[in-house]
C-alpha cells in the first residue's frame, strides 16, 4: 500500500459507501417534486404527492410497511433476549449458536421460499400431517402465503433476523462483563431470565441498538421477501414503489419517487417511535428493577424461549430441505409427504440458466467483496498506523447505508447513472452492491483486526520489518481466518441483493437472486427449488471455504487454531 | 562520540502530567536495570526508545544509539531490539522461519539456513527449525525469541520483564543466557523488572522510578 494512499483510504471508503446514497437521495428529490425533464415534466409541483394520496391503497400500503417492521423487529428481539437470558453459557446455547451462524448467510429470498413451501396450505407441514391427522385430501383453500395481515411476511423476516440479532448479542456479551454480573445477580437470588434482563441487558442493548435499527428499517422496506410472502392488493409500500419505478409510463416514476420520499419519512418516524419506546421501557425497567422481584416464571419463559429459538432455526433448515426436495421432484401429489418420483429433469432444464446466473453472481459478489475487503483493511491499518480513532459518529456512518431504505435512494442512483450515460451493467451493479457489502465486511473484520496483539508489531519492527512488512508478513497471515470470514460475509451479502441488481442493472444483469424472484411469480415450485437452492449454496460455500482454507493452511500451527 | 545507548534528558508526560524523567548513559555490554512500582511508566520508557509510544503520551529528550540520534527515526530503522515477558513468536511461522524473519536479508538460501541452524545449535535446539512454535516449552520459546532478536543484529537490547513468566529454575538459566549473549555482542541493555534478583544478576546500574 502506497504511503500517500493509505491515510486517504478512510475518506475514500466513506465516499464509496455514502456518496451513492447521498447522490441517490438527491436525484430522487427532483422527480418527487415533479421535475423530470426526461419524461417532459418540469416542476416543482406537488402533483405526484397528490396522486399518491389519491391512490386508494396508500394508507393500507404504508400501514403494512410500519406494522411488518415493528412486529418483525420486536418479536425477533424478544426471542433473542429471552434465549440469551435463559440459556447463554449452556451447552444448548452453544449448539443453537453453531446452528444459527450459517443461517445468517442464507439469502432472505431463499429462506422465504423455504418458509412458503413449508407452511402453505399445500406445503410440507400440511402434507406431513395429512390425511392421517387432518383428513385433508385436498389442500385447504386458505390464504396463508401473501396473507393481507402480513403475518407470513413478518415470520419470513423473523426467521432471518433472529440469527442476525443473536450473533450481534453474543458479540456484545463479551464486552458486557455478563458472566460476573450474572454470578452476582444469582447469588442475590435472582432467576436466570429476570436477573439477566435486569443486570446484563441494559449494557447489551446499548451495543446492539444500531443492529436493531437496521432490522427495523430493513423489515419495513424489504422488497424481495415481500414479493414472495407479502400481500398484493395492496402490497407493502416498498413493493408498490418498485412497481411504479419499473412502469413504462414515465409519469408513474414521478409517483414512485414521491412515494420513496414518503417511505424514507416513515422509516425515520418509526425509528423515532422505537427510540421513544426505548426511553419508556428504560424508565419502567428502572422501576421494575427497584421492586426487587426475583422472577417466578423464569423456568416457563426459559423453556418457551428455547422452543421459539429451535423453531426459528428449524424453519430455515427445513425450508432448505424442502427446496432440495422440490428441485429433484417429479410428480408429487397431495398429500404425499415425499415426491412420488425423483428426477434430474428440473436441473437439466434449468442447468444453462442456472450456470449463467451462477457466473454473474460469482463475478459480482467476488469483485464487490474483494474491493470492500481491501478498503476495510486499508481503513483499519490507517487507523492503527496514524492513530485515527473512529468515534461514535464513525460507527453511525457505517450503519447509515443500512438504515436508509434501499428503495429510497436506489431509483435516484439509477437516474444518475442513466444521466451520466453509464451503461447499465455489471460495473454499476458492483458499485451499488459495494454500498451494502462494505459495512458488513468492516463490522466483521474490525474487532479481530483491532484485537491483534500490537506487541507482535513492535517485535517485528524491532526485527527491522517495515510497516508494510509487518502488515503483509505478520498481521494479515495471522488474521487469515477472520479475513476470509469477512470476505465470505461480503459475498453472502452481495449474493442476497435483489433491488440493487434489478434497478441498477436495468434488467440486463441476471443473478441467482433476480432470476429466482423472476420465476417466483410463475409459482413453478421445481424451478424455485433449483434457484433457491443454488442461491443458498452461493452464500454458504464461501463460508465453508473460510473455515476449511485456514484449517488446511495452518494445520501444523496450533497457535492459530482457535481465533 | 561515545558508543552505547544514551538517554539525554528524556521526560515523558501523559495528558500533560509529567510521568518520568531519565538522563543516563549505558555503555556497551552494560545492563541498566529500571525498577519501580507498576504504573510508573517503565514500559512507556521502552516504547519511547523503540518509537512505538502511544498517542496519549508526549515525550521530550534524545535517544542516542552509538552516536546516532534516533529520537525521531521510524521504529524499523532504529536497530533497537526488544524482548517481552511473552515470547511473541509468530504463530504462523515455523521456528526456523521465525529466525529467518529476524535474520538480516542477504546471502544464499544455503548460507541463511546454515546461520539459522547455528543459532538453534547455540541454544541447544538443533533440529527444531521445522517445529511449530506452539509445540515448544516455555524455556525453548524464550530461547528462540532471544536468538531471533540477536539475528537481526540490534545495537541495543531492551528487556520488558522478560523472565517473569518463567519458573524459578528456568529463570536463572535464561537470564544468564541473555546477559551472556548481550555481553558477547557488546550490547547496551536496558532491563525493566520487578524482581530484585534480576537486578542483582544484571550487575549494572539500578535506576528506580517513583
Amino acid at each position: 500500500m502506497k504511503r500517500r494512499l493509505l491515510p486517504a483510504l478512510p475518506t475514500l471508503t466513506i465516499l464509496a459507501m455514502l456518496g451513492p446514497v447521498a447522490a441517490g437521495l438527491y436525484w430522487k428529490i427532483l422527480p418527487a417534486f415533479g421535475h423530470f425533464p426526461a419524461a417532459g415534466a418540469y416542476g416543482p409541483n406537488l402533483d405526484a404527492f397528490r396522486a399518491i394520496f389519491a391512490w386508494p391503497g396508500f394508507s393500507e400500503a404504508a400501514w403494512l410497511s410500519i406494522r411488518t417492521g415493528l412486529i418483525a423487529t420486536s418479536i425477533s428481539l424478544m426471542i433473542v433476549v429471552l434465549l440469551t437470558a435463559g440459556w447463554s453459557g449452556t451447552r444448548a446455547f452453544r449448539v443453537l449458536e453453531r446452528a444459527l451462524s450459517p443461517l445468517l448467510s442464507v439469502p432472505h429470498a431463499a429462506a422465504a421460499f423455504g418458509l412458503a413451501f413449508l407452511i402453505a396450505p399445500s406445503g410440507w407441514i400440511a402434507r406431513l400431517i395429512s390425511p392421517w391427522l387432518t383428513g385433508w385430501e385436498q389442500p385447504l383453500d386458505l390464504l396463508i402465503i401473501r396473507d393481507p395481515l402480513c403475518i407470513t411476511l413478518a415470520l419470513g423476516l423473523i426467521i432471518k433476523e433472529v440469527p442476525f440479532l443473536l450473533l450481534m448479542t453474543i458479540a456484545a456479551l463479551s464486552q458486557s462483563d455478563a458472566h460476573r454480573k450474572m454470578a452476582v445477580a444469582q447469588a442475590l437470588g435472582y432467576g436466570r431470565i429476570t436477573g439477566w434482563v435486569k443486570v446484563v441487558f441494559p449494557s447489551v442493548y446499548a451495543q446492539i441498538r444500531l443492529p436493531v435499527y437496521v432490522v427495523l428499517a430493513y423489515a419495513m422496506t424489504v422488497v424481495d421477501v415481500a414479493l414472495i410472502l407479502g400481500p398484493t392488493t395492496p402490497p407493502p409500500l416498498s413493493v408498490q414503489i418498485v412497481n411504479w419505478m419499473s412502469d413504462p409510463d414515465l409519469m408513474l416514476r414521478l409517483q414512485g419517487a414521491s412515494a420513496a420520499l414518503i417511505q424514507l419519512i416513515l422509516v425515520i418516524a418509526a425509528l423515532g417511535f422505537w427510540r421513544m419506546v426505548e426511553a419508556l421501557a428504560a424508565r419502567l425497567g428502572r422501576i421494575w428493577i427497584q421492586k426487587g422481584t426475583r422472577g417466578q416464571n423464569d423456568t416457563i419463559i426459559r423453556n418457551a424461549a428455547l422452543v421459539l429459538g429451535v423453531t426459528t432455526a428449524s424453519a430455515v433448515f427445513l425450508g432448505i430441505l424442502i427446496l432440495t426436495l422440490w428441485s429433484f421432484a417429479g410428480f408429487w401429489s397431495f398429500p404425499n409427504a415425499t415426491p412420488d418420483a425423483f428426477t434430474l429433469r428440473n436441473w437439466q432444464r434449468h442447468g444453462p440458466g442456472v450456470s449463467d446466473a451462477v457466473w454473474e453472481t460469482a463475478i459480482i459478489a467476488l469483485t464487490a467483496a474483494v474491493i470492500a475487503l481491501v478498503l476495510t483493511i486499508g481503513c483499519l491499518e490507517a487507523e492503527h498506523r496514524y492513530h485515527l480513532k473512529m468515534g461514535k459518529g464513525g460507527v453511525w456512518l457505517l450503519y447509515l447505508p443500512l438504515l436508509i431504505p434501499q428503495v429510497a435512494f436506489l431509483p435516484g442512483l439509477q437516474t444518475l447513472f442513466i444521466n451520466m450515460g453509464a451503461a447499465m451493467g455489471r460495473g454499476p451493479v458492483i458499485l451499488a452492491h459495494l454500498i451494502f457489502v462494505l459495512p458488513y465486511v468492516y463490522l466483521s473484520l474490525a474487532d479481530p483486526f483491532r484485537a491483534w496483539d500490537a506487541r507482535m508489531g513492535t517485535i517485528a519492527t524491532a526485527l527491522r520489518a517495515t510497516p508494510d512488512g509487518v502488515l503483509w508478513r505478520v498481521r494479515l497471515p495471522m488474521l487469515l481466518r477472520p479475513i476470509l470470514t469477512a470476505l465470505a460475509v461480503g459475498i453472502a451479502v452481495s449474493v442476497g441483493q435483489y433491488l440493487p441488481t434489478l434497478l441498477i442493472g436495468g434488467g440486463r444483469v441476471t443473478t441467482l437472486t433476480t432470476e429466482a424472484l423472476a420465476i417466483a411469480s410463475g409459482g413453478d415450485r421445481r424451478a424455485i427449488g433449483v434457484y433457491g437452492l443454488m442461491q443458498t449454496f452461493a452464500a454458504l460455500v464461501p463460508f465453508t471455504l473460510a473455515i476449511l482454507i485456514p484449517a488446511l493452511i495452518w494445520r501444523n500451527r496450533r497457535g492459530l487454531r482457535h481465533g | 562520540m561515545d558508543n552505547g545507548l544514551t538517554l539525554r534528558n528524556v521526560t515523558i508526560a501523559k495528558d500533560a502530567k509529567p510521568l518520568l524523567a531519565v538522563d543516563y548513559h549505558i555503555n556497551p555490554g552494560e545492563v541498566l536495570t529500571v525498577m519501580g512500582p507498576s504504573g510508573v511508566g517503565k514500559s512507556t520508557l521502552l516504547s519511547y526508545i523503540t518509537g512505538t509510544l502511544a498517542p496519549d503520551f508526549t515525550a521530550q529528550g534524545q535517544v542516542i544509539l552509538n552516536g546516532r540520534d534516533i529520537s525521531a527515526s521510524p521504529s524499523h530503522i532504529r536497530r533497537v531490539g526488544i524482548l517481552f515477558q511473552d515470547d511473541l513468536l509468530f504463530p504462523h511461522l515455523s521456528v526456523g522461519a521465525n529466525l529467518a524473519f529476524g535474520l538480516l536479508p542477504g546471502g544464499s538460501q544455503t548460507a541463511r539456513n546454515e546461520k539459522i541452524a547455528q543459532a538453534l545449535d547455540e541454544v541447544d535446539l538443533a533440529g527444531f527449525a521445522e517445529r511449530d512454535p506452539a509445540t515448544l516449552s516455555g524455556g525453548q520459546k524464550a530461547r528462540v525469541a532471544l536468538m531471533r532478536m540477536l539475528l537481526s543484529e540490534p545495537e541495543a537490547l531492551l528487556l520488558d520483564e522478560p523472565f517473569s513468566r518463567l519458573d524459578a529454575a528456568l529463570r536463572a538459566q535464561i537470564r544468564d543466557m541473555v546477559f551472556a549473549r548481550a555481553k558477547a555482542r557488546a550490547l547496551p541493555v536496558l532491563m525493566v523488572t520487578h524482581d530484585a534478583e534480576d537486578a542483582t544478576a544484571a550487575g549494572g546500574g539500578i535506576l528506580t522510578l517513583r
